[in-house]
């Protein structure tokens, strides 16, 4: 195509915001915007990182015990889980590149599918620690922090006790961020794959399926770090 | 003589569209920038009223003025307020939104949609934390520091705490709206060592919104989740580590300074060369200034710790980067002032504020040595001292460059002049009130007077009598700027494009711009700042 | 200085000589520097103001060696202040070994100071002068600062830890007393007085009033009467560890690392004792958490540290299930 004629296209395109001179500025400023976002969102989820930090190596016994209580087969599931859907979403974002339209919505659906079902375990996994919390009487087992946490199943002596809800605290605080993105995220890839399949994109413009998937893969790189802080210490 | 009467242009900004949606709903850049003009008036209203109720009660020593959790609920409401939605958003949400499309040569921010949204954001966290704030108080002050905040404290924690969350947010988003604009937005030829100083100020501040704000925002979420679910990370009764609070809260709070002071120093850069019709002295070791404020300001944070009992040898490396620290502002300072020698200096309202910031925020940036020195800074620390110094980079520093950054940008912005004698009375009003506010709180910091003190010794009567006298006058004075201002914007002199001949991409175009800003893209040929040569008349570019 | 219009305290103690000094070595260097400033600021306004409209000023872009220099010079300079103020730090964060201890715990809104007598005090603290007096901080509740303007010391008390600060009182008087860290309703209602006397007056104010009891007659009682005893048998036939001489010496952990057993391990031990278990002993130890406060922990580990003494000659004072016990060697 001749430069003229190119210019010509990409002036018309009607993804071109009216502040940008051509399509390619806005990609690269869409991108690095994308990615400046996911720097802050390092940041964010870093203060609990090292809050973690601080405890674990304070406690360690605490965190010890309070991470064989996790279960490790739903943890190594959901894991397994996350990392296909960040597969099927590189396929989306690699079908739009390539220009296979009818594939995106259907790899975004897909990777919106394993979202929830990650989600739907997590429904299942917290379920199991909160719901002992709540009616009149002994609150065994119930693992949420504060006045009716109940460490008896845990075998914990004295004030170990006291650590070990510090433990759940970061579990419950962690975990929830991270489901939390993945909620505002579902939505969005709902919104992403819906315009997707009224054809919006192309191989000149998918730069929206490409920051979702940014952020999604942020997304599951946050719980590669989780999974085994959380629920593998001191697995031998 | 005879000078032709000036009339503004026929289409501009102002006044594309005169209903309620076109500036609700608009994604103009400039108009953004007045809606936060406004909100952050507003706030700054506020937060001043509280300041006014904590000078009252500071007139007697005995605490008899008023009880003392109205007075704790009043100084804790003047820092949130002012820290959280005045200064950090103040010159960037405003001037910077403004200016920087305009001074790189663009038609808008990468991201207009996201900047109304910031805005809107904004509004959202200073309604919440308002709302805390009037219906039963905040009395943690504005630092939250456990256990008090998560145990003992008895008012608005959690919903305050959520205000300032989601206004962290709105920060963030500015943030980041700048950074990919002075990347990837700059007009044909600007190169980096071609922007304004103005521009590398806001650069280097948005990377500390980027970096720092979330930090913050995932601490007092923690303070939050702490008094709902009774989390217990920092009760010490359940193992928590109360000071763990301290190091997170001021990893960002300490970066915020930077946020606050950054801006102004740009401003500072922009008017002093205008001013003295003179290339800035030292450019790239301005430019470069800033980001290593940026950098090291990330590294000191637990200066702020020193008491806590913390390690020896962890006090002496903060101590060290705290000085440290000081070295890129005190270049800042020798180059502006470098400007000036064998320039052409105009005595106008924007270049008064200029001596008022260098002269003040010398004393600032100064009595920071004295609490980076960690023998003196047991004695100073928790004391008026503190109070003083950060006021007077705070209030001294930032607010006076704001001040002349509105003087100086109000001709562009608005397409009209003020009155040039108010705006000499005003600063004179404003520069006297201020010192006499703060400077006795040196002498109160040293004498021992503790900080957030609704009672206090006799003695220390008659040094806190002259500061209030100080902040009526500092009060009163703020009120003649925001009167002739917008007296000014119905009625004062249509200003032409460049009043000043100044500078600069956005002198270039008519005054007030056009939504687009720029007919066609501007190309740069010139260094930054080239007074040598003769001013261009604004050739409508 | 004027007493009419005084800038500083009193000078009070040890230190507060070398930290007006500092204060004023920061101040001459830095007032030089601003007055430059100000002086260059001026004169070349003044100088260098604008006569005429066309007036096209010297084209200047800037100058290393200028930039070098001030920067430089400056850094060198805060150099000077660092080392300073570190080396001040240093000396205020070690007491002399001949300090006598005095525990504060902070309330909201008061302070709580016990004497290594017994005697205690709230709101005042009465010392002798020219002897180094050793505050052992913490707080009962929220985080608060011990502050003696005229000593140049302030120490954070916070809950959960204890804070060491130290002075050398050098005049006789009574000095303000503040706490410095916001507290809630009361903060500016903690205040008190630091009473300083003559030695031989000190001895008559602690002798007067009633005998009181020291802390480590009642930790002793303490340990007897929350069962401490039962285990921790002094003839190592009980199921938790000897305590004779523990104190301040390193103890060997199940998990293999060794820790100083100090007045923080021995809380912790009370009120956490599963967290770092002797090696060789089980984790069968209750705990203590919500059945002793601040005070009474205080008194155990003094009573613990006083332990240390009795290493030879029948053990004087301190209750035992067994009856007559020969010497012990340790």
């Amino acid at each position: 195509m001749s430069e003229l004629a190119a210019h010509a296209s990409a002036a018309h395109h009607p993804a071109l915001q009216h502040q940008f001179t051509n399509l390619e500025q806005q990609r690269e400023a869409s991108s690095l915007g994308m990615w400046v976002f996911i720097a802050q969102e390092v940041l964010f989820f870093g203060g609990l990182f090292a809050t973690y930090t601080v405890y674990r190596f304070l406690y360690p016994e605490a965190f010890s015990v309070g991470s064989h209580h996790l279960s490790f087969k739903i943890g190594f599931f959901n894991t397994l889980v996350l990392i296909a859907s960040s597969l099927t979403m590189a396929m989306g974002v690699y079908s739009a590149a390539s220009g296979k339209k009818n594939r995106v919505a259907g790899f975004i659906l897909a990777t919106i599918l394993l979202g929830s079902v990650f989600l739907g375990v997590k429904y299942f996994e917290y379920g199991e620690k909160i719901r002992p919390c709540f009616g009149d009487g002994t609150h065994t087992g119930c693992l949420v922090p504060g006045h009716r946490f109940d460490a008896s199943a845990l075998h914990l002596e004295g004030d170990s006790a006291g650590h070990v809800q510090i433990f759940f605290s970061l579990y419950f605080g962690m975990t929830g961020l991270h489901a939390l993105h993945m909620i505002i995220g579902i939505p969005i890839l709902l919104l992403i794959a819906w315009w997707s399949w009224q054809g919006r994109y192309s191989p000149e413009y998918h730069t929206p399926v490409e920051l979702v998937g940014l952020y999604w893969h942020f997304v599951d790189i946050v719980w590669i770090f989780l999974f085994p802080l959380l629920y593998l210490i001191g697995s031998h | 003589m005879s000078r032709e009467p000036r009339s503004l242009p026929a289409e501009h900004y102002l006044k594309a569209g005169w209903d309620l949606k076109s500036w609700l709903l608009t994604t103009d850049h400039k108009r953004i920038g007045l809606l936060y003009l406004v909100s952050i008036t507003l706030m700054f209203a506020i937060g001043s009223l509280y300041a006014g109720i904590v000078r009252f009660n500071l007139l007697v020593p005995d605490g008899s003025q008023m009880s003392a959790e109205a007075y704790n609920k009043a100084f804790t409401g003047h820092g949130v307020v002012m820290v959280f939605f005045f200064l950090i958003p103040s010159i960037p949400a405003t001037l910077g939104n403004f200016l920087i499309p305009l001074m790189i040569g663009a038609k808008d921010l990468a991201f207009p949609r996201i900047n109304l949204l910031s805005w809107y954001i904004y509004l959202v966290g200073a309604a919440l934390t308002m709302w805390a704030l009037l219906t039963g108080g905040l009395e943690t002050g504005w630092t939250f520091y456990t256990p008090y905040s998560t145990v003992f404290a008895e008012s608005n924690v959690e919903l305050a705490a959520i205000g300032i969350f989601v206004a962290g947010f709105s920060s963030i988003l500015t943030g980041l709206n700048f950074i990919v604009t002075i990347h990837k937005m700059r007009a044909p030829g600007l190169s980096w060592f071609r922007l304004p100083l103005f521009v590398w100020a806001h650069y280097a501040t948005s990377i500390i919104q980027v970096l720092g704000t979330p930090v913050i925002a995932i601490t007092i979420l923690l303070v939050a989740l702490e008094r709902i679910f009774h989390f217990g990370f920092f009760d010490p009764n359940r193992g928590g580590d109360p000071i763990l609070f301290q190091h997170l809260f001021w990893f960002y709070s300490h970066p915020a300074v930077y946020i606050m002071i950054l801006p102004s120093m740009g401003v500072i850069s922009e008017i002093v060369t205008c001013f003295s019709r003179k290339r800035i002295f030292g450019y790239s070791f301005i430019a470069m200034s800033s980001l290593a404020i940026a950098a090291i300001g990330f590294l000191v944070w637990a200066h702020h710790l020193f008491v806590s009992g913390m390690a020896v040898y962890a006090a002496m490396v903060f101590s060290a980067l705290s000085f440290l620290v000081a070295v890129p502002s005190a270049i800042k300072t020798f180059n502006w002032t470098a400007t000036l020698y064998r320039g052409s200096v105009k005595w106008d309202t924007p270049m008064i504020y200029v001596f008022c910031f260098i002269g003040l925020f010398l004393i600032g940036g100064l009595t920071g040595l004295f609490l980076a020195s960690l023998g003196v800074d047991v004695h100073l620390t928790d004391t008026y001292f503190v109070v003083a110094h950060f006021h007077y980079i705070m209030v001294g520093g930032a607010i006076m460059g704001y001040l002349g950054g509105l003087h100086f940008w109000w001709p562009k912005i608005t397409g009209r002049q003020y009155v040039e004698a108010w705006g000499k009375v005003s600063s004179l009003l404003v520069f006297v009130g201020f010192n006499l506010t703060f400077f006795p709180q040196f002498v109160l910091g040293y004498l021992g007077m503790p900080r957030r003190y609704h009672a206090y010794p006799e003695e220390f009567q008659i040094l806190n009598v002259l500061s209030t006298a100080g902040a009526t006058i500092l009060g009163f004075g703020y009120l003649f700027p925001f009167s002739y201002l917008t007296h000014s914007v119905f009625r004062g002199e249509p200003a032409g494009d460049n009043p000043w001949g100044a500078k600069g991409l956005e002198w270039t175009t008519q005054s007030p711009p056009t939504t687009h800003n720029f007919d066609e893209v501007p190309v740069v040929t010139e260094e930054p700042y080239d007074y040598a040569s003769p001013p261009k008349e604004a050739a409508r570019v | 200085m004027s007493p009419a219009f005084p800038l500083a305290p009193e000078r009070a103690s040890s230190v507060a000589g070398e930290v007006d000094a500092l204060f004023l070595f920061i101040l001459g260097v830095t007032g030089l520097v601003a007055l430059g400033i100000w002086i260059a600021l001026f004169y070349f306004a003044i100088r260098y103001r604008r006569r005429s409209d066309d007036e096209r000023p010297a084209e200047i872009h800037g100058s290393l060696a200028l930039e070098l220099a001030w920067t430089v010079i400056p850094f060198l300079l805060m150099i000077a202040m660092f080392a300073w103020g570190a080396k001040l730090f240093f000396h205020l964060h070690r007491p002399p070994d001949d300090a006598m201890s005095v525990s504060v715990v902070g309330k909201r809104w008061m302070w709580k100071l016990q004497h290594p007598t017994g005697q205690r005090e709230i709101n005042e603290l009465h010392v002798p002068v020219g002897r180094a007096v050793k505050l052992v901080l913490t707080s009962e509740d929220a985080i608060h600062s011990f502050f003696v303007p005229a000593f140049r010391i302030k120490k954070d008390a916070v809950p959960g830890r204890y804070n060491i600060a130290w002075f050398r009182a050098t005049k006789t008087g009574s000095f303000h007393l503040f706490c410095a860290e916001y507290c809630g309703t009361q903060h500016s209602r903690m205040i008190g007085r630091v009473v300083v006397m003559e030695p031989e007056e000190y001895q008559v104010w602690l002798a007067g009033g009633r005998a009181p009891e020291s802390p480590v007659l009642a930790g002793e009682k303490l340990f007897s009467e929350l069962n401490c005893i039962t285990c921790h048998r002094p003839d190592d036939a009980g199921r938790g560890p000897v305590l004779d001489g523990i104190f301040g010496r390193p103890v060997r952990l199940a998990g293999g690392e060794r820790v100083l057993a100090d007045a923080a391990y021995v809380r912790e031990s009370i009120l956490s004792p599963a967290a770092r278990v002797t090696a060789g002993y089980q984790p069968v130890m209750p705990t203590y958490q919500g059945q002793v406060n601040e005070e009474q922990l205080i008194a155990l580990i003094a009573y613990i540290e006083s332990l240390q003494v009795q290493s030879a000659g029948a053990p004087a004072g301190r209750a035992s299930p067994s009856p007559a016990k020969g010497a012990r060697s340790r």
